[in-house]
């Protein structure tokens, strides 16, 4: 059997949908054909091995450091933001492309502020608590370390994300562009609900609304429901003190809520009867439809996914075994299934889950890719545990006036080209 | 008795409260807050008025508040470039280039003033005065026509201001079931 007969008999053997997609077992044997161990030269006899050595390995290392740097060849993994225009630009975006797994570094979140990173001195900065309540009460940064504290993984995804979707042309901009106002870190924090509890929460409340201590005053009208709920004031993130873009020395954090509600830099909760429709709740973050009306207070980022390897940007080397591999996510809780399409949508295939599968957290996935060297189209659709699915994008745009771009949440796609070039493309 | 009530009285308590803190947590660190305290960092404004100060302002003192502290941003009337723009697209939400900008598209004035007392101008916010607020306020409804041109805002007229837009927005909250 000619070697391209074997790898077509066992890519039949071993399918899970069409074009070359493969059963998860490819992830772990590498291929269809993972070499075995090839012979390794011995180093050749010598008066040292240090002939065959690298010259790291010949020189002493450097001493340690107080707070450790990313490897100098990662140099260009950064944040990715306008750059050039009138002050202020909007957003910087995580460089999903360049990373794996599910945890974002710290100083790769993404970044979304209304008038700038505040310098807050921590000893002078406090959380009121106010309205109606029993007792207002202000809380030091101190006083809330003294608290039982909660730790949980959670993302934050900017309601914008992925708005460039809603433009007529696929923008070919790379997966970070993208979807890259979306970041996960594991959040540690004093649960909301128990600062409410001490303040007394008076009849008639319904909402709280949140106020930052930025130059913007960013503020937010949030359900009182989600602050008794799973609402943290965050002081921690990824074991350190959050860092000032993030909201230093403490933010609000509304699992699975869009990003803007989950408040930086907290000052202030007051507890009202009715929402403020303040700013950040009319004129932005608010879902124009066709008929000239919009939703409001549409807060959950509904389930959806990426794959972001390949993607554009990271072209393919030739035809053989890849590792497709994305993430997917829900607002409403876990991801339970992501499917993965390799012909464009015709026929789809489950992919892997990297554990831990967590409520309101990124989901890693990955299938197995057989590739002919022929152009595919790529695509995957997660479905979530309350049994919602990705909508197509042109079903989701159907909902929405034109350019409306908050809560994009369609199926994405690539389209991998005969050279292996990677562009974006709608299906 | 007596004393016997009052011992049964204190530790029927010590016990409730040691079941609250075990369910709850409380440590009761934060520090009450004296309402002149809460007035000083309440900021915000509420849809029917509340929170809204003294003071007054009128278009044509807005107008000059405007060409001074605003326009560099914001354009000659609000035409924006290179900042938002925040005038104009009145009625224009349901075609096919909606342009959404607070004349056009906010439901409430009250929100215009909460965001210009908070957040304007960027390069010092919250600098304005008040009456200041309520003047620039009035000046850029009555672009639009949405105040008349000699009108004049306070606390008790900028509630009452009916935007084109206030019938515009659905709650999605409580999320609709599908």
């Amino acid at each position: 059997m000619s070697k391209r007969n074997q790898i077509e008999s066992a890519v039949r053997d071993e399918m899970a949908a069409g074009n070359g997609l493969l059963n998860r077992r490819a992830l772990l044997s590498g291929g269809l054909f993972a070499a075995g161990a090839a012979g390794i030269a011995q180093a050749q006899s010598s008066e040292s091995v240090g002939a065959n050595a690298p010259p790291w390995m010949k020189v002493p290392g450097r001493d340690f450091s107080g707070y450790g740097l990313p490897a100098k060849s990662q140099n260009k993994v950064q944040r990715d933001y306008p750059t050039g225009q009138v002050r202020p630009t909007t957003s910087s975006h995580t460089p999903l492309h360049l990373l794996e797994g599910t945890i974002t570094p710290n100083g790769l979140h993404f970044e979304r502020h209304h008038n700038g990173v505040p310098d807050i001195d921590p000893n002078r900065h406090e959380l009121a608590i106010h309205g109606l309540v029993d007792r207002p009460l202000a809380f030091s940064l101190d006083a809330l370390m003294r608290y039982p504290m909660e730790t949980h993984i959670r993302f934050i995804e900017c309601s914008g994300n992925s708005g460039s979707y809603t433009s007529a042309e696929p923008s070919q901009t790379n997966a970070g562009a993208i979807n890259g106002l979306l970041s996960c870190s594991e959040w540690t924090g004093v649960r909301l609900s128990a600062l409410l509890a001490e303040a007394g929460i008076a009849p008639g409340a319904k909402w709280v609304i949140a106020e930052g201590a930025d130059a913007a005053a960013m503020s937010r009208s949030v359900p009182l429901a989600k602050c008794l709920d799973d609402a943290v004031i965050a002081l921690y993130q990824n074991g350190e003190a959050i860092r000032p873009e993030q909201g230093y020395p403490m933010r609000l954090l509304l699992p699975g809520f869009e990003g803007n509600m989950s408040v930086k830099w907290l000052r202030r909760l007051k507890v009202t009867d009715a929402p403020a429709d303040t700013r950040e709740e009319t004129s932005h973050y608010t879902e124009l439809m066709p008929d000239g009306k919009a939703r409001q207070f549409m807060f959950p980022q509904e389930v959806k996914s990426a794959i972001i390897r390949p993607s554009l940007g990271i072209t393919m080397k030739g035809p053989g075994f890849y590792e497709i591999s994305g993430l997917a996510w829900s607002g409403a809780g876990r991801v339970s299934k992501v499917e993965v399409t390799a012909d464009g949508g015709k026929t789809w295939a489950l992919a892997a889950l990297g554990d831990p599968v967590l409520p309101k957290a990124l989901t890693r996935f990955r299938m197995a890719w057989q590739w002919s060297g022929q152009p595919a189209v790529l695509a995957s659709r997660a479905t979530d545990e309350t049994g919602e699915t990705q909508p197509t994008r042109e079903a989701w745009l159907a909902e929405y006036a034109a350019r409306q771009g908050y809560h994009f949440n369609g199926i994405q796609s690539w389209g991998v080209e005969s050279d292996g070039t990677v562009k974006n493309v709608y299906i | 008795m007596f004393i016997f009530n009052q011992q049964f009285y204190l530790v029927g308590s010590l016990y409730i409260v040691a079941a609250a803190s075990l369910l709850a947590q409380e440590l009761n660190l934060g520090r009450p807050l004296a309402p002149e305290e809460v007035q000083k960092i309440d900021i915000g404004i509420a849809t029917d008025g509340a929170g809204l100060p003294p003071g007054s302002g009128s278009v044509n003192v807005g107008a000059e508040v405007y060409a001074r502290k605003c326009q560099v941003c914001h354009g000659p009337d609000g035409s924006g470039k290179p900042q938002d723009r925040l005038t104009g697209g009145v009625g224009t939400l349901a075609s096919a280039t909606p342009l959404k900008t607070p004349n056009s598209y906010w439901p409430v004035a009250t929100t215009l003033f909460d965001y210009i007392r908070r957040a304007m101008p960027r390069p010092a916010p919250q600098s304005l005065t008040n009456d200041e607020v309520y003047a620039i306020t009035a000046y850029l409804l009555s672009v639009d026509g949405i105040v008349p041109k000699d009108a004049t805002l306070d606390a008790k007229s900028l509630p009452q201001v009916k935007m084109p837009n206030r019938n515009g927005f659905v709650s999605y909250w409580p999320i609709p079931k599908k």
